[in-house]
């Protein structure tokens, strides 16, 4: 269920280096914290080039009264620019945040748990894993991939919680993950919750397409915030309008073309409901598909992308958009 | 009047036999929610509401265990997790409608509206006598138009009996023998004692399908609140100094009146009853009986009920009196309170 979001005023009290370019923020909201389940975010706003946008942060750990609300952010050279602002912040500094909602919600009805975290995915897992760690019945396994121990946050928060039904894998010492083990972790039953990046997040879910288990046991969440490529700039070309128009390393499709009078329908934001995407004549370089909407097959044809999140690496696009009126 | 409820608390959505492999549509604790049991048997209670345009999944179908929406055939397993969407390959990863822990004991169907990581079946509130083979019995939901707790107080003081069931379970006995009241963490007890008393022409005609009998009985009413709104109440006569107040009812008839009410929204509840005995117990003819005797009376209680919530919403600045009988309901409602409290703080 989606719920409109109430904006307040926050204050920042504890920021927090936790790993390698991540930083933890304790925040407490004006009115008081508000009851949270595991696997709930905030929205942010954020000030990039000066301009508010939405940025979505999953809280860390699970609520507790009186306690300020815990988000971890890593940070991205090349990101769309939310980190950059996040990790500007001091304490005492004031942000606006939403109340929490929850678009990943731990189901308890299972009683085998598969958790699968990569990199700074970490943050709704650790909840999580507290949860359903020390629940009488609940069978719990955690797989967390990272490049190093040191860019990894938590993991000595979740080995106590834990112990050996956590797995830690660090991709610069013992290589590539081979997936197809998670399946070993798992059966018919077990609920599977995935956050991580898009390279990961692939992954598991073609292992778990491609398995005998449902494909409605795999949860999981993404904030559009992960390519297979680092974000370049590129420039657009839109026929239709006759436009071109470059859209900057920190700047999504979506915003680029609005900036120049051009409607896109979006909604999500985050590549998930389709209603953004735009048609591609011509490209070079990689499309970086950043979404959840279309399959891997349509993916692969480079027809159309979701201009919301969805980029291109090393080249250049032509595209067209739904408009049919006359031009002005 | 405090019109709020614990949501941490399991409370009965239906009747076994009321869940079938098909949709129904309930509220509990202000929350719409749809209902149904999969084809192993197994309840299943989700929230009422399709996560694309909130139209109410009851006014869709059931296909297998997946539920179906009416408008745009969005689909969800018994998990509420959608697993079909139209004209599009994918599925929106955030695509769920809330599932909420449901279990069938004592047959009825209970819910747990709370934090689902605290629902534990061991808080179900004990009505063991509903579905135990020593006893025998039938029951009702009725939708009354009140608060619950309006029903609770009404279950926890049965001096009400006398002027509103006269003629049947209801005499002057009950409204003048003298009761005590006791209390723990989670329950509160009201124990009444009539002794040597003409039995009412119910519990007459009940001994005597035990016992041919015509003299003075001992009659007991042992009301006990199992919070936050559960009210069982044993029931029953016995021969006159039979040893029936020590503990010794072989020569009594017992009953008890198993009663859980569901708040619905403020002003609505879902109160399920049943009429259990420990006597004649191969008679079918009696459990129908008994169960359409007490659902007159009932129909009482709810005319009482509803006008008295209709009273109360006529007086808003008003508040209750309360007397000596009132004790029983004003403990289940500071047990009650104080659950709802703590509720609030954490």
């Amino acid at each position: 269920m989606r719920y409109r979001n109430t904006w307040e005023e926050a204050t920042i009290e504890v920021v927090e280096q936790v790993a390698a370019n991540v930083m933890q923020f304790k925040i407490r909201p004006k009115n008081g914290t508000q009851k949270f389940t595991v696997g709930a975010h905030l929205d942010v706003s954020v000030l990039i080039n000066d301009i508010p946008e939405i940025r979505s942060y999953s809280l860390v750990g699970s609520y507790e009264p009186h306690a300020p609300y815990t988000i971890a952010v890593k940070r991205l050279p090349q990101s769309r620019g939310g980190s950059k602002y996040m990790w500007s912040l001091k304490p005492g500094n004031k942000i606006r945040i939403s109340q929490p909602t929850n678009h990943f919600e731990l189901g308890f009805g299972a009683m085998d748990y598969l958790l699968i975290a990569g990199g700074i995915g970490i943050t709704p897992i650790v909840g999580m894993a507290q949860q359903l760690a020390d629940r009488p019945g609940k069978n719990v396994r955690m797989l967390y991939l990272g490049q190093s121990q040191a860019e990894m946050p938590f993991t000595e928060t979740l080995q106590e919680v834990l112990g050996d039904r956590l797995t830690l894998h660090y991709s610069d010492d013992e290589g590539f993950y081979d997936m197809a083990q998670i399946l070993e972790l798992a059966n018919d039953k077990t609920q599977v919750y995935l956050c991580g990046p898009i390279g990961l997040m692939n992954a598991v879910r073609k292992t778990w397409e491609e398995s005998p288990f449902e494909t409605t046991n795999l949860r999981y969440e993404t904030f559009g915030a992960s390519g297979l490529f680092a974000p370049q700039k590129f420039i657009v070309t839109i026929p239709r309008f006759k436009k071109q128009i470059e859209v900057q390393e920190n700047e999504t499709l979506l915003h680029a073309l609005e900036a120049v009078d051009i409607d896109v329908m979006y909604d999500c934001k985050k590549g998930e409901c389709g209603l953004c995407q735009v048609d591609i004549l011509d490209y070079s370089g990689d499309i970086d598909h950043r979404d959840f909407f279309f399959s891997e097959a349509k993916k692969g044809e480079n027809k159309k992308m979701c201009a919301c999140v969805s980029r291109v690496a090393n080249g250049n696009i032509t595209i067209d958009t739904a408009f049919r009126g006359k031009q002005k | 009047m405090n019109a709020t409820f614990p949501m941490n608390a399991w409370y009965a959505t239906a009747w076994d036999v009321e869940l079938k492999h098909e949709l129904l549509a309930r509220t509990v604790c202000n929350k719409k929610l749809v209902l149904y049991r999969k084809k192993d048997g197994t309840p299943v209670v989700l929230e009422d509401a399709c996560w694309h345009r909130l139209l109410p999944l009851s006014k869709g179908s059931l296909r297998d265990d997946t539920v179906v929406c009416g408008y745009h055939g969005l689909e969800y397993n018994s998990d509420g997790r959608c697993s079909y969407m139209p004209s599009q390959e994918t599925i929106n990863p955030s695509a769920c409608v809330r599932s909420y822990p449901a279990v069938q004991k004592y047959r009825f169907i209970w819910v747990w509206m709370g934090d689902p990581a605290l629902a534990d079946e061991a808080k179900i509130p004990d009505m063991h006598w509903n579905d135990d083979p020593e006893w025998a019995g039938d029951g009702k939901m009725i939708e009354v138009k009140c608060n619950y707790r309006l029903v609770v107080d009404n279950l926890m003081d049965l001096t009400h009996e006398t002027f509103v069931h006269a003629g049947s379970i209801g005499d002057r006995n009950v409204a003048e023998a003298p009761f005590d009241v006791h209390y723990d963490e989670h329950t509160a007890t009201v124990t009444r004692w009539m002794k040597g008393i003409d039995p009412p022409p119910f519990w007459k005609s009940q001994l005597n399908k035990k016992i041919k009998y015509d003299g003075l009985v001992d009659r007991w009413q042992v009301i006990k609140f199992q919070a936050p709104s559960t009210v069982n109440i044993d029931v029953g006569v016995a021969i006159v100094d039979t040893g029936a107040p020590e503990g010794d009812r072989s020569q009594g008839v017992n009953g008890y009146v198993l009663n859980t009410i569901t708040p619905s929204t403020d002003q609505t509840c879902y109160y399920f009853w049943a009429f259990v005995r420990n006597y004649n117990l191969q008679d079918q003819s009696n459990t129908i009986e008994l169960r359409e005797g007490v659902s007159r009376i009932f129909a009482q209680d709810e005319d009482v009920l509803e006008a008295q919530q209709a009273a109360i919403n006529a007086n808003p600045e008003r508040e209750f009196y309360n007397l000596n009988i009132d004790a029983g309901a004003m403990w289940s409602r500071r047990i009650t309170d104080k659950m709802v409290a703590k509720e609030q703080q954490t």
